[in-house]
């Protein structure tokens, strides 16, 4: 093999890396969006929150409550994060974006965006906002594995998988099962599925605990690999929302499509041109625009 | 946009009556605002009173929320620093050439928004605006993190010198002055009516046989000039233009500001231009709580406040002419 294609399958895996939780990101802004019409500027804030999470489980929690032997490691932080996270997102709902659905969507944008802005702005009042290293990365996920074209962390590719997992379950959970199919009728028509005896309110705020949960998710994945920093939400926001105008918000598997690919354009834009590797999903997006205005995978109205 | 602007009952000499009495105290504070504010602080007043009342040309009369209008304040803000400073033109020639590049980048930027509705308009215009950062970060002219420093103030024509605290006071109420009454006339021309039809109903607005695009596109590029106007004057003023000009939180800021002080009104988007960055200067000593509060005000004006304080006003007054 030569120089070249290895360096581009090298960074195309580091991209893939990114393209995951992009991915993952867009995937619960779609699932929020076809439920309640929302699109949740807080998406950011949450996968930051969900970083925290893990980070405070770790190092923080122990001290605060007077066991400072107490650790809690990764694995736990795994299951533990996305339920605090989706917990959080369902009080959000609870208390204030259900109060906005009769109004224009914009209502809902600008509530999350303020939301987005009280999170980061108290965690940087704790935190430094240049990062702080996630310790309790896994033994066992430790060290490297060889692919042949490149030596590649094994914490990495066991995030790029569990995500990718994670990804095509939700996928199967909605468009292939009976609970998805409810959840599909409930978006269609939320009157008939009521009068079939559905708490709709209630699958409303379960769909926007399991969407924000998903963002935790991708925060604890991401700790161990980018710091923990209270900017990590909002850096990754704008990028997933030109990755949605993209992919469409009308599709789950296109959102996944989307976030995948596009994370591995970035990466293999490194190679050619690293400049532009911020700004290449941005000029994609005003690519497809031009040529296609509904997104890859959106529907035409 | 769900606040319309609708006429309760009420005779239209009272309306004209409180319009007139508005505009009489808006002209008499930036007249003698330098008597007993600051006249720096003054000065940021009105320049970011001038990017509200232009933001809300767009949300508030068009129905459209631009997520990225701070590309348009910035790009002015950086390009107007760099004429002045580097090719030497003078301060006003240097203002006027940064809200010429203002206007073309939101031609571009509004030509390609435009293309989707609703959050998915706001999210492209954030997504592009994001573009503008990254020039502005990266290209060599800007200076990167420190941004643009030095920029001289010079002199107007030739023999006022803006060095002098009042003369550039009373430049930059005059540039407010006349942006505003640009603004003031748009939204009460035939073609401020089309826009606000846009808002109401753009499928019946469609149906009249109005060109919906070509209304938007324009409404956007008065906006977007208008706002590089008010960056370009911000960066004469403070002689520097910084990434905070092109960031998104700016962007988010001028929302608070005109969502704050009311949307759709004329007179609100200084109201809460004047209180937010009152806020912010209250507050500065309390670092990145600031933020906090922002978002906090940010919640409870989306969740039990959303015709903001002139547009509660108004209501009172049972007038729609503020």
């Amino acid at each position: 093999m030569d120089v070249m294609m290895r360096l581009i399958l090298a960074q195309g895996m580091l991209g893939l890396n990114n393209g995951v939780f992009y991915a993952m990101l867009s995937l619960g802004l779609a699932v929020i969006f076809g439920m309640l019409n929302v699109v949740n500027f807080a998406h950011g804030a949450l996968y930051m929150l969900g970083a925290f999470v893990a980070l405070i489980l770790s190092s923080y929690l122990g001290p605060w409550i007077g066991l400072d032997a107490l650790h809690i490691g990764f694995w736990p932080a795994l299951i533990i994060t996305p339920i605090v996270v989706g917990c959080f997102g369902m009080l959000i709902e609870r208390t204030m974006l259900r109060w906005l659905y009769k109004f224009d969507p914009i209502y809902g944008l600008l509530l999350t965006f303020g939301i987005a802005l009280v999170l980061q702005g108290v965690f940087s009042n704790y935190f430094n906002s240049a990062g702080t290293p996630y310790p309790a990365q896994p033994e066992s996920l430790r060290g490297v594995v060889h692919l042949g074209f490149m030596v590649f962390p094994k914490y990495r590719l066991f995030a790029i998988l569990f995500s990718i997992v994670v990804c095509f379950l939700t996928w199967y959970v909605i468009e292939r099962t009976r609970l998805g199919a409810t959840l599909r009728a409930g978006v269609e028509n939320p009157e008939l599925v009521q009068a079939f005896g559905i708490n709709v309110p209630r699958m409303i705020t379960l769909t926007f605990g399991f969407g924000t949960g998903l963002a935790g998710l991708a925060g604890v994945l991401a700790a161990p690999i980018y710091s923990v920093s209270p900017l990590m939400g909002a850096d990754i926001i704008i990028i997933v929302f030109a990755v949605v105008v993209i992919g469409g918000m009308g599709s789950i598997l296109g959102a996944i499509t989307a976030g995948l690919a596009l994370g591995l354009i970035e990466g293999i834009t490194k190679v050619f041109y690293a400049p532009a590797a911020n700004t290449v999903i941005f000029f994609l997006m005003v690519v497809v625009l031009l040529i296609r205005p509904a997104g890859l995978f959106g529907r035409q109205n | 946009m769900a606040t319309s602007e609708q006429t309760i009952g009420s005779s239209d000499t009272r309306g004209n009556g409180i319009n007139l009495a508005l505009w009489a105290i808006l002209v008499l504070f930036v007249l003698t605002a330098p008597a007993y504010i600051y006249t720096v602080f003054a000065m940021q007043l009105l320049c970011f009173a001038l990017f509200a009342c232009a933001f809300n040309l767009l949300l508030g009369f068009t129905g459209l929320l631009s997520f990225g209008h701070a590309a348009f304040f910035g790009a002015a803000a950086y390009l107007a620093g760099h004429a002045i400073k580097v090719w030497g033109l003078p301060p006003l020639v240097g203002i006027l050439f940064g809200t010429t590049v203002a206007a073309v980048l939101g031609y571009v930027i509004g030509w390609l928004a435009i293309r989707r509705q609703g959050i998915y308009f706001a999210m492209i215009t954030l997504a592009l605006a994001q573009i503008i950062y990254f020039f502005g970060l990266q290209l060599p002219f800007t200076g990167g993190e420190n941004g643009l420093q030095g920029i001289p103030r010079g002199h107007l024509f030739g023999f006022l010198d803006l060095n002098q605290p009042l003369v550039i006071y009373y430049f930059v109420a005059a540039i407010f002055l006349i942006g505003f009454f640009i603004i003031y006339r748009t939204i009460h021309s035939p073609f401020g009516q089309v826009l606000k039809s846009i808002r109401e109903n753009e499928p019946r607005a469609l149906s009249l046989g109005y060109n919906v695009n070509r209304f938007k596109l324009i409404a956007f590029i008065i906006s977007a000039a208008l706002s590089g106007l008010a960056g370009a004057t911000k960066s004469v003023v403070f002689q520097f233009a910084s990434l905070t000009d092109l960031h998104w939180q700016t962007s988010g800021e001028v929302i608070l500001m005109t969502l704050l002080g009311g949307l759709g009104t004329i007179f609100g988007p200084v109201v809460g231009a004047v209180t937010v960055v009152s806020l912010q200067h209250e507050l500065s000593s309390l670092g990145s709580w600031v933020q906090v509060v922002i978002g906090a005000i940010f919640i409870v004006c989306v969740l039990v406040f959303r015709r903001g304080i002139i547009g509660e006003l108004a209501r009172l007054l049972k007038t729609s002419s503020m």
